[in-house]
């Protein structure tokens, strides 16, 4: 009985984690966001949110609690108000696995931690084609097709990436995959942990990806028609995937919860991997502020024809260099080293081919179009 | 000792009551005062013309059907690479030639064209 309270417990305080997280997130992003506009953001200007206006986030939730649930005309009622719910489920449920500490700080270590990760969060996109489609709204519909298109096709770099850790550690275990990173394994692998983070934020839906909810031009994509509590859903669970993607990426690329004197302090393993996660955190509001929207189908061919393929070659690379390394019996050192300058390479060799590539894509643009001025006078026109 | 999936159905379980409170506390607060304007389909402020359940551009299809092949390939992957430390050089071979295939489809779709966006 005292075991099942435990575990109650834990797995009740394990799911307000990134509730609470979120709330000093959502002003977090708002302040630099403003900063980068040059603004202020949050201020207590009109009504006292405590010191730095720390709790706006909280107030704003109030508001929304008190704001008028409006359900379209003709829409789908139970599939509408079963989208948000969906959305903020799937956002959580993520976190039974996350591994917040050495030891105990985690719901359970499930034996196909990886694996689960990868497909709770493959979900997401059910409830966003259930909003856009049931919403009965133009703009929403173009939403929803664009964020499954999208979402669905960068899983497969996610996932091909997902497993060079794997790989590497021999397990699907998140503990045993930190436990693996002496050398954190985005040192080794630079190009696995790049396609894994260029993947998980076009999976996020965040800039230069936005296109599910392009604001300007279609509105708000698949959430057009939710108001109230119901909209703040969708808002809530975008930035609790925003904070669960960074933990799953510092856990998987960069150490999890590894640093200096966690040994003598467990507890400060948390910090470490809270510190990791909102460095990349960061890194996604700084996307957010200062990138433009591609085009939707700039968006899928970058996936399919860049990197899908890049992901493979990463995969096949990594898995022949370490086998030839272990057969040779080097040092890990060596091994590592090894691995590091193979992914390196493929890396400079895959960027020569997109500059080539790109240099030719450029030209046949402008001849394709001879009414716009090309600088040069080209002599195949002529 | 608790089996580590009953404690995942449990985690599923708050995780849904936390995406059910809110909303449901959100229709006890809120105010319950519709009209048709109100409850109209929203588009930029025009009234709603047509239907948005219509057939659409299949392109999006196209990219789901290339997704199926390749995400079941993908997963298929997992248990080679978690067995990965106990597999000789040969059986690493293999599933070079498995992901060679992978991409062999993945030009196949390019080259058919299911790629670009039309």
């Amino acid at each position: 009985m005292d075991v099942v309270l435990r575990t109650l417990l834990g797995a009740l305080g394990m799911a307000l984690v990134p509730l609470v997280a979120v709330v000093f997130l959502i002003w977090e992003s708002r302040k630099v966001i403003a900063r980068m506009q040059d603004r202020l953001g949050p201020t207590n200007a009109g009504t006292y949110a405590g010191p730095f206006a720390l709790f706006q986030t909280v107030a704003d939730g109030i508001k929304i609690l008190t704001k008028e649930l409006i359900i379209p005309q003709g829409a789908d009622r139970g599939v509408f108000i079963a989208a948000p719910i969906v959305v903020v489920t799937v956002a959580i449920a993520v976190w039974a696995v996350i591994p917040l500490g050495p030891s105990g700080l985690q719901v359970v270590d499930l034996d196909v931690g990886a694996f689960y990760v990868v497909a709770i969060s493959s979900l997401a996109p059910f409830s966003m084609i259930m909003a856009g489609w049931s919403s009965r709204n133009k703009y929403a519909e173009v939403g929803a097709f664009r964020a499954v298109s999208q979402i669905i096709g960068y899983e497969i770099p996610q996932v091909l990436s997902l497993l060079v850790p794997v790989l590497l550690s021999g397990s699907l275990r998140l503990q045993q995959i930190i436990q693996a990173q002496s050398v954190p394994f985005g040192a080794v692998v630079p190009l696995a942990a790049l396609t894994y983070f260029l993947a998980s934020v076009a999976e996020l839906g965040r800039l230069p990806f936005e296109l599910a909810e392009a604001d300007s031009e279609i509105v708000a994509g698949y959430f057009t028609e939710y108001s109230g509590m119901m909209f703040g859903a969708f808002y809530l669970a975008d930035f609790i995937n925003n904070f669960t993607a960074s933990i799953v990426f510092s856990v998987l690329f960069l150490g999890g919860w590894r640093g200096p004197w966690v040994d003598q302090v467990p507890l400060l393993g948390t910090f470490w991997l809270l510190l990791k996660a909102f460095m990349v955190f960061n890194v996604l509001v700084l996307f957010w502020a200062a990138m433009p929207r591609l085009r939707i189908d700039q968006v899928l061919a970058f996936n399919w024809k860049f990197l899908a393929p890049l992901s493979i070659a990463t995969l096949i690379v990594t898995a022949l260099v370490d086998k030839m390394l272990t057969a040779m019996a080097v040092e890990p050192w060596a091994r590592s080293a090894g691995l590091l300058v193979a992914n390196l390479l493929l890396g400079v060799a895959a960027l020569v081919f997109l500059s080539i590539v790109g240099r030719r894509f450029t030209r046949r643009d402008t001849l394709r179009r001879p009414g716009l001025p090309t600088g040069l006078p080209d002599s195949d026109a002529a | 000792m608790v089996h580590p999936y009953a404690v995942v159905g449990l985690f599923l379980a708050i995780a849904l009551v936390i995406g059910v409170v809110p909303i449901a506390l959100a229709w006890l607060l809120s105010p319950k005062k519709l009209n048709p304007r109100k409850t109209q389909v929203y588009e930029s402020g025009n009234p709603t013309f047509g239907e948005a359940w219509i057939e659409y551009k299949p392109q999006y299809y196209l990219y789901g059907l290339a997704y199926v092949v390749f995400g079941v390939e993908v997963a298929l992957l997992f248990p080679w690479a978690l067995a990965y430390d106990q597999l000789a050089l040969f059986a690493v071979v293999e599933a070079v030639i498995f992901l060679l295939i992978l991409g062999l489809g993945l030009a196949y779709v390019w080259r058919k064209g299911w790629l670009a966006w039309m």
